[in-house]
């Protein structure tokens, strides 16, 4: 590809981009400061009391680690190599496994 | 008798040790259950911190594994900062390392995601650039422009398909088969995640590290489609200067 | 900086300003005349979170309240943390500025908790230097938290009242004078609320919070308070407000809920009692 033609194409892309957009002016209104709020944040409230999980600790690298991941995840079955995803059937495996 | 907060630190997250002594009840008696209150403060407060922070992580493994992971990770990773909307930087490579996690290799993959999320939402304001300026770039300076990035981006690089598995766990709908290297903007006041293909992820990686348009396009090959990336950029607010 | 002009807080309720309330706040307030925020849940770079407050500044008086600067840890204070503090009352300029008698960070580990200090005159001159600096370092007063506690220390050789009162004579800081902290504490280490605000130095209070707490027990059956922010005050701890504001006059009054945040009518049905409790004073 020339000089030349890497230029066209560069500003023919750039129009594109530039086309695509709506006009909408972006201002900061009351209304977008109303939203979800992401969570996870400091307090000067007291926990569970007595009864609860502080008082326990699982060993993972002994035998008292009893989870399995038990989520989504068992149906997100995915290779760790190559992105592909994996829903759990042998055959795909048995495939790929022959190939 | 005087009752360090070293002991007291120690005893708080390790449970396997008596509370310190020189803590009473009312009675006068060595306190015992009492500690245990700021031991549950401590622990469960954390704990849910960390359920908060990343939710699909929680919900790719359970909660039940998540909270018992969380007590792993708390112990060997306290806050070193008070501002909690940031804690759990380091959960990305403690899943890594996790072994009874490594049956799901991605985790660290969602972690980071989630992690950029906060990041992003929580990051200074800054006025997008206005599109014409890009317009206005002579076509044959064009290649030698470089963009300064709005703060609120990041680009988290993924050999899975990093967004629609978050997708697939926060709006719903199929987990694609492609690797899905992942864009998080914020147009406004909520951030957007954005799929981008591995092409679109290494071009923009290149423009981020502040190479000229003409060299990051070289990490695209051939075909490579600027049109769209350069959109989805505009769109989301994500470009705020162009310096030629 | 936001606001130059308000140097103090009213003396009506407020309320712990939760995200969730903005549109309800922003529309209709009802009794309610100024609101307070965690210091640390503002101390990002932008976004959502402090243009809510540029927008609620324009309508209200702000109290910064801290709950992560360690006052009574045995370390130095955390120089960063006490930057973000600065950066976030010279924009704000809150009219008024408190933290707690407590501590939270130990070996640069932050802990996440109220965590609570023998009273001995060793603790008096570390939590004193260390409001001397915060003082100094933000430009203005601040106001101690009294802690709930829930264990006594065998070392303590002096009354938590007498600790704050001479907290305050060396430092010049305010108190903020938490009354269902005094009624938690007060119940969970077996003495009279009523005592401790006769033997508190109520001169020197700026403001006074209000919150919900759960009931549980110690492994003798003895009540224990927890002081978690997340239900409705109790009638006792309403007498006990009656009873100290009888003493103190009209104060800033403040409801705090922290977990389990009500719909924003239930805040207000809140504060409309703490405006009563006012206009009784």
């Amino acid at each position: 590809m020339s000089k030349t033609t890497t230029t066209l194409a560069l500003a023919a892309s750039v129009a594109t981009a530039i086309a695509g957009l709506s006009t909408a002016a972006h201002a900061q209104s009351n209304e977008k400061c109303y939203g979800i709020s992401l969570a996870g944040e400091n307090d000067c409230a007291a926990g569970p009391g007595t009864t609860c999980a502080g008082t326990s600790t699982v060993d993972y690298q002994g035998n008292a680690w009893t989870f399995v991941p038990a989520g989504t995840c068992e149906t997100t079955m995915i290779d760790g190599m190559d992105g592909v995803e994996r829903m759990g059937s042998l055959e795909e495996l048995d495939r790929d496994m022959a190939g | 008798m005087i009752t360090t907060q070293t002991q007291f630190r120690t005893a708080l997250l390790d449970p396997s040790s008596p509370p310190p002594d020189g803590l009473r009840n009312p009675d006068g008696v060595q306190a015992t259950k009492r500690f245990d209150v700021y031991r549950n403060n401590v622990a469960v407060s954390l704990t849910d911190a960390l359920e908060t922070a990343f939710p699909v992580v929680n919900k790719l493994v359970g909660t039940d594994f998540f909270r018992a992971m969380a007590g792993v990770y708390l112990r060997a990773h306290p806050p070193t900062s008070p501002v909690m909307m940031f804690y759990g930087s380091d959960m990305p490579d403690f899943l890594a390392a996790f072994a009874p996690a490594q049956s799901v290799p991605y985790l660290p993959d969602v972690a980071r995601l989630e992690l950029a999320l906060r990041h992003s939402y929580h990051a200074a304001d800054a006025t997008p650039m206005a599109p014409d300026a890009l317009g206005q770039i002579a076509p044959d300076t064009l290649p030698n422009v470089t963009f300064t990035f709005a703060p609120s981006v990041h680009l988290i690089a993924s050999k899975y398909p990093l967004h629609s598995i978050w997708w697939a766990n926060t709006h719903g709908g199929e987990v694609s088969k492609s690797a899905q290297p992942t864009l998080i903007t914020r147009p406004e006041f909520d951030p957007a995640v954005d799929a981008l293909t591995p092409q679109q992820a290494a071009v923009l990686a290149a423009l981020i590290a502040g190479d000229p348009l003409g060299a990051a396009l070289r990490h695209g090959g051939a075909d490579f489609d600027l049109g769209t990336l350069l959109g989805l950029l505009l769109s989301r607010n994500a470009l705020i200067s162009i310096q030629t | 900086m936001l606001d130059a002009t308000r140097k103090s807080l009213p003396h009506t309720p407020g309320v712990g300003y939760k995200a969730q309330h903005f549109n309800d706040i922003m529309a209709d307030a009802g009794p309610v005349g100024w609101l307070e925020i965690h210091a640390e849940n503002y101390m990002g770079m932008g976004g959502r979170p402090l243009a809510q407050l540029r927008h609620l500044s324009e309508k209200f008086p702000f109290s910064v309240h801290g709950v992560g600067l360690s006052i009574g840890g045995e370390g130095r204070l955390d120089a960063d943390h006490l930057a973000r503090l600065k950066t976030l009352c010279d924009w704000l300029n809150p009219a008024s500025f408190s933290e707690h008698l407590a501590w939270s960070t130990h070996d640069s580990a932050f802990l996440n908790d109220l965590l609570p200090l023998p009273y001995t005159q060793a603790t008096v001159k570390r939590v004193a230097d260390h409001i001397d600096e915060v003082q100094s370092t933000l430009g203005r007063q601040m106001l101690l938290e009294n802690p709930s506690s829930y264990l006594a220390f065998a070392e303590s050789d002096m009354s938590e009242t007498d600790f704050l009162a001479e907290i305050a004579a060396r430092t010049g800081c305010g108190l903020l004078l938490d009354v269902n902290n005094v009624f938690v504490s007060a119940t969970n280490l077996g003495y009279s609320p009523q005592e401790y605000i006769d033997a508190y130095p109520l001169d020197h209070v700026g403001e006074i919070h209000l919150g919900g707490h759960d009931e549980d027990e110690d492994e003798t059956g003895a009540p224990l308070l927890i002081d978690s922010h997340g239900a409705h005050v109790v009638d006792p701890v309403w007498a006990l407000l009656g009873y100290t504001l009888a003493k103190s006059g009209p104060k800033p009054l403040l409801i705090e809920w922290d977990t389990d945040v009500p719909e924003w009518a239930v805040l207000v049905e809140e504060t409309k009692r703490a405006e009563t409790a006012l206009a009784l004073t």
